[in-house]
């Protein structure tokens, strides 16, 4: 017996948020950084990922394949779940239903954005510094993407609290106290570069 | 008598099919009523405040010490013991529900068989019986006892489950109480004999892995049992049960 199927796919659904999902949305926060520093630099940054050797398959083993895994059998969580903050209004419970609405925007914006860079990338269309300017030239769409990468950020900082206690590395409630400290000043910090980076392409 | 009344707002259903509805009813006050007092002075006049003769409220209850979780229902919408809901305490009018997570047998009376079934899948006991005298069991530290003792407080009265949103008809989690249970089990130096049984058992379909963080159960527990604790150290025990089912160990 290795567990039952249920139980070894909750433990992968939790582990690739993290590794390599998570791992992956850093390194697109940073890589996209470069755009505070201007155009040319952000071109020269997103040049350098684009032409990566194996490419799709890091792509496909990296980011696509954990990714809509994580997303599906996420949403296969969210609909089993039948949320109750109003008649228990507890923190951590705010959190759970937070981490399920965050994780569904989440998936709407993600696919949004995969379609309007990689799948027009596909098409032709180049990914630079312009291309991104022109898709938050419209206010509707910096308000959308405010929102989506602001629940990204905090999909993936929550994400890490529970993580943390899924496989039992935060045990006594003062690790998981110090633990949501700890996560929630990740959000802090990834949606200020993650805002600022929006603001850069304004 | 004073003119003081109570007044009780009682979600009722006559028979597990029929649809429920709500009925109200108006007690004269009396000092340090709790609501199982109430409920029995329905039951002594069955009359509603309309003044309509009705059928009594059926409800369980046992020790009246919050130790049997028999009278577990719905109070002013959190799930908890009647037996301790002091009348002078809680908002009026006041609101029994049945606890909706299990059958509804009648009115404020579930079935709770669901736990005592999930208790018999994680193996919560401790197996001695033999054919012959095992002699003593090894010894466990006081300390170890002491923080056992509040483990074994639970009274599978079904409130952690009611506050969980993991628990729900579209889902199998059996619920944190029989998970705590495991982890008293195997707390235990006779019961850790049989350690990995109970933690293969909590791998299945609809056990530990099915719980979401929400530590609702912790909160509302009624005993203050260190659920989501139990639940956390679980996991990291399943974490390795997990890789030696895997790999294989050349721990015995």
């Amino acid at each position: 017996m290795a567990g039952s199927r249920s139980f070894n796919t909750r433990r992968l659904h939790s582990l690739l948020g993290v590794i390599p999902v998570g791992l992956f949305l850093l390194e697109h926060l940073v890589v996209n950084y470069f755009a505070t520093k201007g155009a040319a630099s952000f071109d020269n940054a997103a040049d350098f990922m684009g032409n990566l050797p194996f490419r799709y398959i890091l792509e496909a083993v990296v980011i696509f394949i954990p990714l809509y895994f994580h997303a599906i059998y996420g949403l296969y969580i969210t609909f089993t779940a039948k949320n109750n903050t109003s008649r228990y209004g507890y923190f951590r419970n705010w959190m759970y239903l937070l981490q399920r609405v965050t994780g569904v925007i989440t998936l709407i914006y993600v696919s949004w954005h995969v379609w309007e860079t990689r799948i027009a990338a596909a098409f032709g269309a180049e990914v630079n510094y312009q291309m991104m300017a022109d898709i938050l030239s419209s206010p509707f769409m910096v308000a959308f993407y405010l929102i989506g990468v602001l629940s990204a950020v905090f999909h993936f900082s929550n994400g890490l609290w529970s993580f943390f206690v899924s496989w039992g590395l935060t045990v006594s409630p003062r690790s998981q106290r110090i633990s949501t400290y700890v996560t929630m000043g990740v959000f802090v910090a990834l949606a200020i570069v993650s805002v600022r980076t929006i603001f850069a392409f304004i | 008598m004073s003119d003081k009344t109570v007044k009780f707002l009682i979600m009722r259903q006559d028979t597990p099919e029929t649809a429920p509805y709500e009925e109200e009813f108006e007690l004269d006050y009396r000092a340090n009523m709790n609501v199982i007092s109430a409920l029995m002075e329905i039951r002594r006049s069955p009359v509603n405040a309309k003044g309509e003769a009705t059928t009594p409220v059926t409800w369980e209850m046992n020790c009246l010490e919050e130790v049997c979780g028999a009278c577990s229902m719905v109070i002013n919408g959190k799930p908890r013991q009647a037996c301790t809901a002091l009348v002078d305490k809680l908002e009026q009018p006041i609101r029994l529900a049945p606890m909706k997570t299990f059958p509804v047998v009648r009115d404020l009376a579930v079935d709770r068989s669901r736990m005592f079934d999930a208790l018999k899948r994680v193996k919560a006991w401790i197996p001695i019986d033999g054919t012959y005298d095992l002699g003593p069991g090894p010894r466990m530290p006081e300390t170890k006892r002491q923080w056992a003792y509040e483990l074994s407080k639970c009274m599978t009265c079904g409130v952690c489950l009611e506050a969980c949103p993991n628990v729900n008809s579209k889902s199998d989690f059996i619920g944190p109480a029989p998970l705590s249970q495991v982890r008293l089990f195997n707390a235990h130096p006779t019961g850790a004999m049989n350690k990995e049984e109970r933690l293969n058992a909590l791998m299945e379909d609809g056990g530990l892995a099915s719980c979401g963080n929400s530590q609702n159960c912790v909160q509302s527990c009624p005993k203050g049992i260190p659920l989501t604790t139990s639940i956390a150290s679980l996991n990291r025990s399943t974490t390795f049960q997990a890789f030696k089912n895997f790999f294989g160990s050349d721990r015995v």
